[in-house]
């Protein structure tokens, strides 16, 4: 904990100092919100030091707001709009005027009572009651996703393979066009062969599943160094909230 | 001679002048002329959208003469009498010959109109298009090739399903990081540590997240065995519920019910990075041995990982989602790539079903490989020898491997 306070130290000294540096340059803000958000950002960028008190308290207070956010979220945007109001539009007059002027459609008591099911499992009597909702929510949802993997991921997919691993143009051949069919083709079949999980990847199988993996890991290369400028992007936004919004230091 | 040039002179001024005037007199001419009216779209047919479920009609047309020169597009009128009052349901871009009123009741009769407008809002109604009434279909014909494709490839599934459920045997080739798996709990035994499962971000329509949790189920049932301490934390109030009755199976067929506890499996928040900043203190107060991801993963799937990585955990990860592999490769000892996080339950398990199942995907698998080859090649012959005929089956592969929006 020592170790902890002369960290602490530290960082009070480091962001003193670029309060003196500021002084009589440009003022502090005095925004208490612009305050509280500068602290709850320094909390949980601790934790690159280690776990301590400060991160501990911003972690939990992160959870239980995000958690009775999300209820709420939960409550007002589903349970209301598609549930309460769709069975009784009158009593969301004040929230929702434009749906309480609708008819009922109480065939939405069916999924509330598969909401009910689901509660179920808090009875310690009947439990087994919300395997059925569950069993309905994984079967359609399984049922919907395969049409719509089936075109995007596999049709989509293959229609955009269709192309001449021989490019020319007016009469004569393109190198770069050609070699980017070819990596195109030759990538895709060498990825589906690594994937290929009926046969041992052996021989020419092998050295094509081999391709296949080189492939991707080339693709995650080039995926990695993409995303990262992306979080980079995330940080220099915290960055210009704590010496911008916060210590007035940049503009 | 000086005479003559001097009269050369202004014979040559004064012909400048006349012309000049003449130019001017023409532009004045031009600009006082009134533009020619402009010509409506013609030929307007509306009739019901096809393969669709009600409530929606297609209007199309013929574009406007004057399209090229002074559309700026076509207001779409619509009534339910043709002698009633017309009002507009939409506008299409310059160029656009087709509009889809996707507000429309099954039940009425409707008409519709038109209207070219100009740059200068002068408006052309076209003639009244013949009625029509939108309906449902029970069958939509442009997603006959998908109802093919899918019906060979779930053929296949039912086939080896039988197949295995038979005895026979299914070979599989080995997933390098699911012989981890075993390994990785045996050591967290060993080290008297839990061991931390993160089923993903997402809810349970995700097929991610029901791959993770079916993985989740055959690993709780290792630790079951091991009686090692099991931590799921969940960021979705279902996969909590559908996590709780996985392990508590597990455990119960592991004979180890006595064992389990609610506690294994809890939820924590749907908040992204408040879930993360949990897991993350999890991780460095609890330092867990092992840590499985398995599931979707976004954004925090390098924060979890790296956290993971800095206790010195053993860390198998599983996911699709192409942006966030990279991350797992590189801070993961092992990493189930794509569908070979869908394979895993199925090697895990051994059970028939999920190795029907997995059989028939290389089906389907077998099915994308000959239609790539195949088209690849009609379509190389083509550009080469610009035969029709192999013009016309390229042509034909793309139209069955196409996707109609509607």
């Amino acid at each position: 904990m020592r170790k902890d306070l002369v960290w602490l130290f530290v960082g009070v000294l480091f962001f003193g100092l670029l309060y003196i540096l500021n002084w009589g340059v440009k003022v502090i803000s005095t925004d208490l919100l612009v305050w509280v958000g500068a602290f709850l950002t320094l909390a949980i960028l601790s934790f690159l030091y280690q776990d301590n008190p400060f991160y501990k308290f911003a972690e939990h207070l992160f959870v239980g707001v995000s958690a009775a956010y999300w209820m709420c979220m939960g409550f007002w945007n589903t349970l209301v709009p598609n549930l309460i109001a769709k069975i009784h539009p009158p009593i969301v007059k004040g929230v929702l005027p434009a749906i309480a002027e609708k008819p009922p459609e109480y065939w939405y008591i069916i999924p509330a009572i598969l909401g009910i099911m689901l509660l179920m499992r808090l009875s310690p009597k009947a439990p087994w009651i919300s395997r059925w909702a569950l069993a309905f929510i994984v079967g359609t949802t399984t049922g919907l996703n395969l049409v719509r993997y089936l075109r995007s991921d596999f049709v989509g997919q293959i229609k955009s393979t269709l192309i001449p691993v021989i490019v020319l143009q007016d009469g004569s051949l393109t190198i770069g066009g050609s070699f980017s069919n070819i990596v195109v083709v030759l990538g895709v079949l060498c990825g589906l062969i690594y994937f290929f999980f009926s046969k041992e990847h052996k021989g020419m199988f092998g050295v094509a599943s081999r391709v296949g993996i080189y492939i991707l890991m080339i693709t995650f290369g080039a995926s990695f160094g993409y995303t990262v400028m992306a979080r980079i992007s995330l940080l220099v936004g915290r960055m210009r909230f704590l010496l911008g919004d916060w210590l007035q230091f940049v503009q | 001679m000086k005479a003559f040039s001097h009269s050369l002179i202004s014979c040559c001024l004064l012909g400048s002048i006349l012309l000049a005037t003449t130019d001017s007199i023409a532009q004045v001419e031009c600009s006082d002329s009134v533009p020619s009216p402009l010509l409506p779209p013609s030929e307007v047919i509306a009739e019901d959208h096809p393969g669709d479920a009600g409530g929606a009609i297609i209007v199309r047309w013929k574009l406007s003469p004057d399209e090229a020169k002074r559309i700026t597009g076509y207001e779409i009128l619509r009534s339910t009498s043709p002698t009633g009052e017309f009002s507009s349901v939409g506008f299409a871009a310059t160029g656009a010959n087709r509009y889809v009123d996707a507000n429309t009741e099954d039940s009425l009769t409707y008409y519709y109109k038109v209207v070219a407008v100009d740059v200068n809002k002068n408006a052309s109604e076209s003639e009244l298009s013949p009625p029509a009434r939108s309906s449902a279909q029970w069958f939509n014909f442009h997603l006959l090739n998908l109802l093919i494709i899918g019906g060979l490839i779930c053929g296949a599934v039912i086939y080896f399903i039988a197949h295995a459920k038979k005895g026979k045997k299914l070979f599989l080739r080995r997933i390098a990081g699911l012989e981890a798996v075993d390994e990785a709990i045996g050591r967290a035994t060993e080290m008297g540590r839990p061991i931390l499962f993160i089923p993903g971000i997402l809810d349970m329509d995700d097929v991610q997240t029901i791959a993770g949790i079916t993985i989740l189920g055959r690993v709780a049932k290792t630790i079951a065995q091991y009686e090692t301490k099991l931590n799921v934390p969940t960021s979705r109030s279902i996969v909590m519920s559908t996590a709780m009755e996985t392990v508590k199976e597990a455990y119960i067929s592991a004979g180890r019910a006595d064992a389990y506890s609610d506690d294994f499996v809890h939820y924590v928040t749907d908040e992204q990075f408040g879930y993360v900043a949990a897991v993350d203190g999890i991780m460095v107060r609890e330092r867990p041995a092992t840590c499985f991801y398995i599931g979707a993963f976004f954004a925090e799937s390098l924060i979890m990982a790296e956290t993971g990585n800095s206790i010195g955990a053993i860390q198998i990860a599983g996911t699709a989602m192409p942006a966030q592999l990279p991350f797992f490769v590189a801070a993961c000892d092992y990493t189930l790539i794509g569908e070979e996080l869908f394979a895993a339950s199925a090697y895990l398990s051994g059970e028939p079903k999920q190795l029907g199942s997995l059989k028939g995907q290389d089906v389907g698998k077998i099915i994308a490989m000959s239609a790539i080859v195949i088209g690849a090649a009609l379509e190389t012959i083509f550009a080469i020898s610009g035969s029709s005929l192999f013009g016309s089956l390229a042509e034909l592969m793309h139209k069955l491997f196409s996707i109609v929006a509607g």
